[in-house]
């Protein structure tokens, strides 16, 4: 029962129990995501539930995600893992590693390189070209949740286009502070039809998903949902025509690179209030740092 | 001078290393054996069982130990390995009367047919703490009962001969069971389904909710109908042979607890049941079970709906522990990108009343 190196591709493990399938699913399992996944994308923003399974990693470090990518992930694809934009963050590292034992894929921390990317939290600064997959790891995909608990009334209130309660609650924050005080998991509209949650990527990232020329897929494991958005899709972030939706802007470059007007992490420095501000694409980082 | 963290992956190699050393602990103490933990620690290995879904001893009792005793984490390996598993297909229903029965406890009869059975219980054990059992405690063998087999009549099914109980039930014509681990769940919930998903969650979470029923929050007045610990005998239908096929036994606590009706318009006055059934050994939990069944049956018993108990789509979402855990404990990764974001907008914030402050000062001043 114990798992080892000594994988199969052909679908069954060779020994009752001694390994794991390529990309650790069995092929039943990977056949009911594909096929949610291809619903999803003829129904873009739209939730489909799936049977998620448990997966080695705990709810919450992105199992959603990884079995999405093990679903689509061949053994010619590059895998690039991003978790706060970095390909170095400890998830992001035991993410990768996971794929490489169980896939034995090639990987890369070249936003270019990479034809599937898994990510949280962030979207590449590198814009993603056609034929790339972004696959978001999803921690709580029902945008109206913090609004509606209940999933028989969030259900209905997507079926029937029902986004009242949203445009209250962004209109309430007008009220209160003269903006939307929302800063990442900003809702979008999606083809001009499904609220959706972008996952908690700072709402900076938001106009990337739009006419986007790579697949995006976003996967719940806990929650048990799964969504997308095909190429080219139209994904509009809420907001009202007085007060249209701005992203965050950072005074200062990053202190390595140079680059303005991408995302940004603020490092302490010291414990006297020291800090600087730098990518949080390291990827991105490190390219404009080659380039100059 | 700010340095990139690099290094995740021998920081992480490095951890796995250290918990290796202090789950194995000082060498100089026997390393514990598969055996003596499923012998010994049987009703953690039940518990581990039962919510990971999985009846193997050996491998909960494996999953105890690379734990280190932390039995959701236990709990999490074994489902973990159960998933992979390829789904051969489902046995015939358990027949909980054919059981082998160790225990068999019943508060609504004095005495009834099949007898009370104490069996291995703590109940009536005084909880002092016994300091020979520091040391190998010699112990005594087991007085058992001789003679055959038989089977021990239900309690429902007593009830049911003057239709004092509400019936088993049959399930509809042509309705498969459903499987919460190959189909998402949906909600509202059939009973089948939602028995599945109190089956494998946590203890703890159903023993508190099946509380606060009896402290009034969703109140069922209970009583045992019966708790019985045995072995059942699984069967197997293969379509190229005729019969079922036994596959052997597991062990299985079962309660039925009874609760008073007070009937409706359709139905006269009667006692319902709340149904609970757990693999190995665990009263406590299979009680538990019962109470919440019977709490989140409110609907269709056509009681109001009050308490957190009876409401399904909050207990059934977060009955399970794997979920629970991985969720609030996922809250330790880095969050850093959102912090951000939003130390930008509290900042602003701040300069933003402050500014208002300043104005407001200059306009008094004036």
């Amino acid at each position: 029962m114990t798992a080892s190196n000594n994988l199969t591709h052909e679908g069954a493990p060779t020994m009752a129990g001694a390994t794991y399938n390529f990309a650790y699913l069995d092929e039943q399992t990977k056949r009911m995501i594909r096929r949610a996944i291809l619903k999803a994308i003829a129904i873009p923003g739209y939730q489909v539930p799936f049977a998620s399974r448990e997966m080695p990693m705990p709810y919450g470090w992105g199992t959603g995600g990884v079995q999405v990518t093990a679903s689509i992930i061949g053994p010619d694809d590059v895998l690039k893992v991003i978790d706060q934009g970095a390909d170095d963050t400890t998830n992001a590292v035991s993410i990768r590693a996971f794929f490489q034992k169980v896939a034995n894929v090639a990987v890369t921390t070249r936003t270019h390189e990479a034809t599937i990317i898994q990510t949280r939290h962030r979207i590449p600064e590198t814009p993603l070209k056609s034929g790339q997959v972004l696959v978001y790891q999803v921690p709580i995909p029902e945008p109206l949740r913090f609004l509606e608990p209940r999933e028989t009334e969030t259900r209905t209130m997507h079926a029937l286009e029902e986004y009242g309660l949203m445009h209250v609650k962004l209109y309430e924050d007008i009220a209160r502070h003269g903006y939307i005080a929302k800063t990442y998991a900003y809702p979008v509209k999606v083809e001009d039809r499904y609220v959706m949650d972008p996952s908690p990527i700072p709402k900076f990232d938001n106009p990337k998903m739009h006419m986007s020329e790579a697949l995006q897929l976003f996967g719940a494991g806990r929650e048990k949902r799964i969504y997308a958005i095909p190429p080219h899709t139209k994904v509009v972030s809420l907001d009202f025509e007085d007060h249209p939706f701005e992203v965050q802007k950072f005074s200062e470059p990053c202190a390595i690179c140079g680059s303005r007007g991408i995302y940004l992490d603020e490092v302490i420095l010291d414990d006297r209030g020291g800090h600087m501000f730098v990518c949080s694409d390291t990827d991105f980082c490190e390219e404009q740092r080659n380039e100059h | 001078m700010y340095v990139a963290v690099k290094g995740g992956e021998a920081a992480i190699s490095n951890a796995h290393r250290l918990l290796a050393d202090r789950r194995r602990g000082d060498r100089d103490v026997p390393d514990l054996r598969i055996d003596q933990i499923a012998e010994q620690l049987s009703v953690g290995v039940d518990r581990v069982m039962a919510e990971g879904s999985l009846y193997d001893k050996e491998l909960a009792a494996l999953a105890i130990k690379q734990a280190r005793g932390d039995l959701i984490e236990a709990i999490f390996l074994v489902r973990a390995y159960r998933t992979t598993l390829p789904r051969f297909g489902y046995t015939q229903p358990i027949d909980t009367e054919d059981m082998l029965v160790e225990r068999r406890v019943s508060a609504t009869y004095k005495d009834l047919p099949g007898g009370q059975l104490l069996g291995p219980t703590f109940d009536y054990t005084h909880r002092l703490l016994d300091p020979e059992l520091a040391h190998d405690k010699q112990v005594d063998k087991p007085v058992t009962r001789e003679g055959e087999h038989e089977k021990v009549v239900r309690v429902s099914s007593i009830l049911a001969q003057e239709g004092l109980i509400e019936a088993d039930g049959e399930m509809p014509e042509g309705r498969v069971p459903g499987d919460i681990t190959r189909d998402p769940m949906e909600f509202p919930m059939e009973r089948d389904t939602r028995l599945q998903a109190l089956a494998r969650g946590d203890e703890g979470f159903l023993l508190a909710l099946a509380y606060s029923t009896q402290r009034g929050y969703g109140m069922n007045h209970p009583f045992v109908g019966e708790v019985r610990i045995g072995e059942v005998e699984l069967e197997f239908e293969v379509p190229e042979i005729d019969f079922a096929i036994p596959l052997g036994t597991v062990q299985v606590t079962e309660c039925q607890m009874v609760n008073k009706f007070k009937g409706s318009a359709k139905v006269p006055p009667q006692f319902t049941r709340g149904y609970g059934l757990v693999f190995g050994q665990s009263e406590r939990k299979a009680m538990a079970m019962a109470l919440c069944d019977r709490a989140l049956r409110a609907g269709e018993l056509g009681e109001d709906r009050t308490a957190p108990a009876q409401d399904e789509e909050f207990v059934i979402s977060h009955a399970d522990n794997v979920q629970a855990t991985g969720f609030v404990e996922h809250l330790k990764l880095p969050h850093y990108v959102d912090f951000q974001a939003e130390l930008e907008l509290v900042r602003k914030m701040r300069a933003e009343q402050a500014k208002a402050a300043s104005d407001a000062f200059d306009l008094a001043a004036e």
